[in-house]
């Protein structure tokens, strides 16, 4: 049923750090192997060595620039997003076949291929393009927070986290309860100021986002800056001859006396 | 909103449609034999293609007939139950006029309600949705059921009732257009809400996260042909309102004068509804950089 759970036993989730993304793609490129290959059809590509390529991601990372308001030098940030697996998933309930639902017992939202209709109504409902319709599929694909690898007994247990966590180079991804105040994840939130995207939805994300640290700012850009200015401002002997020589050829000299 | 065809067609047909049974079913016109047949003909083409068109947008329609389980939560499921219930109840009322020469009045009545709660449960369908601001409003239900009320009355033809119908719906059009274009800035949604970048200064998109397009781009940050809204605006008020509305009030018992009126109005209505997708403008365009 659509209906959302009161509450979950656990909210498993995401913690992506903004200062530490490097943008380097490789969760992208993780998910969508792991992806292809598990829980549900493929993850589809059209025209993919063509000239208009275009497919199902579950995650892609935006890169933004801000500019301070008080001038300054912009600052690029990398911004990964997938599925924030709300806690009130405005997604779920709107799905007339019963295929989105909301997992009692971890919180994660998952689509049940063999039920959905490829109606696109949760993709419509849900405010952060979290959900694609596969255009081969026909059905919705969403982030599945790895349920088939984070308890799969199969696999190593350093390997039961979300494929895009288990590849991030930078650390900037981190998984874990974030119901659980004294969980790695809960600690990282409280002491970072993790936000909620979109607040105004009021979809209750349960992944958070670690705001970029604010970076250091220096009237002067190095102190060795100084030691770098060029040491003759006017050139002298022969280049100061030819300097000249040009000069009066070209009639720059006469500027630069009128200017000085 | 990408504005699919399909669902243009589903949501103006149905709705005409759906507008006529309800008139039909209050009895108004009473019709029997070969008339009604007529009548509910035209009607259930209306009612039963506009649904059958909107399975056409589906990915994956083999699981259409799962829509009817979700009515708890999901208005799409709702409008599932009901559009059946009223083509049921409307049908053996239907059925009673054209072979028995006979209006069970409270079928009737039944019949009537339940195809208007079909038009509502429609446009809950747009309305509900928070991501798309434009339609997130009582306004878009109260047009969707002028404009059922009035095609109907058109089709129906109350030459009188549908000309003040007509421009009634035209008036709260142009009411409800002036009202939704502010409405995406004073929710508040921002580019800088949306990364949560805003404490830092002012955020635009450096670099796209795909070279291509993709699903999200198609479907719901549509842009092209926006520039004709205007255009648009005009001629969804012109020939959806005031064109068919002075045919109807000037040659009020033509026939040929009552089909060019309801085509003009359909016309408009189409206009009407492709700038309802068209320049409705979904959040996630925010991410974009683009609305």
């Amino acid at each position: 049923m659509t209906e959302l759970p009161q509450s979950t036993e656990r909210s498993l989730g995401l913690v992506i750090d903004l200062d530490t993304c490097v943008g380097c793609h490789a969760c992208v490129i993780s998910c969508k192997g792991w992806n292809t290959e598990n829980y549900g059809v493929p993850l589809s590509d059209i025209d993919a060595y063509g000239g208009d390529p275009h497919g199902t991601f579950l995650n892609r990372v935006h890169a933004y620039e801000v500019q301070p308001r008080d001038g300054g030098p912009a600052q690029t940030v990398h911004f990964p997003k997938s599925c924030l697996h709300c806690e009130d998933a405005p997604c779920v309930t709107v799905c007339p076949t019963g295929a989105s639902y909301k997992r009692v017992e971890d919180g994660i939202v998952l689509v049940n291929e063999d039920a959905c209709m490829g109606c696109g109504l949760c993709a419509w409902a849900c405010p952060y393009g979290a959900r694609e319709l596969d255009q081969l599929a026909g059905v919705m694909k969403k982030c599945t927070l790895c349920v088939d690898r984070i308890y799969n007994e199969n696999l190593p247990e350093e390997d039961r986290i979300p494929s895009c966590v288990r590849t991030c180079p930078a650390g900037a991804r981190h998984f874990g309860d974030l119901s659980d105040p004294e969980s790695d994840v809960s600690k990282l939130v409280a002491e970072r100021g993790g936000m909620d995207l979109m607040p105004e939805q009021g979809t209750r994300p349960v992944n958070k986002y670690l705001p970029p640290r604010p970076r250091d700012r220096e009237d002067t850009i190095d102190i060795l800056a100084p030691f770098l200015d060029p040491v003759i401002e006017e050139p002298t002997g022969f280049l100061g001859w030819l300097d000249k020589a040009l000069g009066a050829v070209s009639g720059a000299n006469t500027d630069k006396k009128g200017a000085s | 909103m990408h504005p699919a065809p399909s669902v243009i067609l589903f949501s103006t047909l149905s709705g005409m449609g759906f507008g006529l049974l309800a008139w039909l079913g209050i009895a108004q016109p009473a019709v029997f034999g070969t008339t009604a047949f007529g009548y509910y003909f035209l009607a259930y083409a209306l009612a039963v293609g506009g649904l059958l068109a909107s399975t056409f947008h589906l990915g994956n329609a083999k699981n259409a007939i799962k829509a009817f389980s979700q009515w708890k939560t999901s208005w799409l499921s709702r409008e599932a139950w009901i559009s059946v219930l009223a083509l049921i109840v409307m049908g053996l009322y239907a059925s009673g006029e054209i072979f028995l020469n006979t209006s069970y009045v409270l079928l009737g009545y039944l019949g009537a309600a339940l195809s208007l709660t079909t038009v509502f449960t429609t446009s809950m369908i747009y309305a509900q949705l928070k991501t798309v601001p434009r339609w997130n409003h009582p306004t878009t239900t109260l047009l969707f059921l002028l404009y059922a009320v009035s095609g109907g009355a058109l089709l129906s033809g109350h030459a009188t009732l549908a000309a003040v119908l007509l421009l009634l719906t035209g008036a709260v059009q142009l009411f409800s257009w002036g009202m939704a274009d502010g409405r995406f800035a004073a929710r508040g949604s921002t580019i800088e809400t949306a990364t949560g970048l805003g404490f830092m200064g002012k955020v635009r998109q450096f670099e796209p996260p795909h070279t291509g397009t993709n699903y999200l781009l198609h479907e719901m940050v549509y842009v092209v042909g926006r520039k004709h809204a205007r255009t648009l605006r005009v001629l969804a008020i012109v020939a959806g309102s005031i064109v068919p509305a002075l045919l109807i009030a000037t040659w009020r018992t033509s026939l040929v004068v009552l089909a060019l009126a309801a085509v003009v109005h359909l016309l408009g209505l189409l206009a009407q509804r492709w700038l309802f997708f068209a320049e409705a403008e979904h959040v996630v365009g925010l991410y974009y950089d683009k609305r």
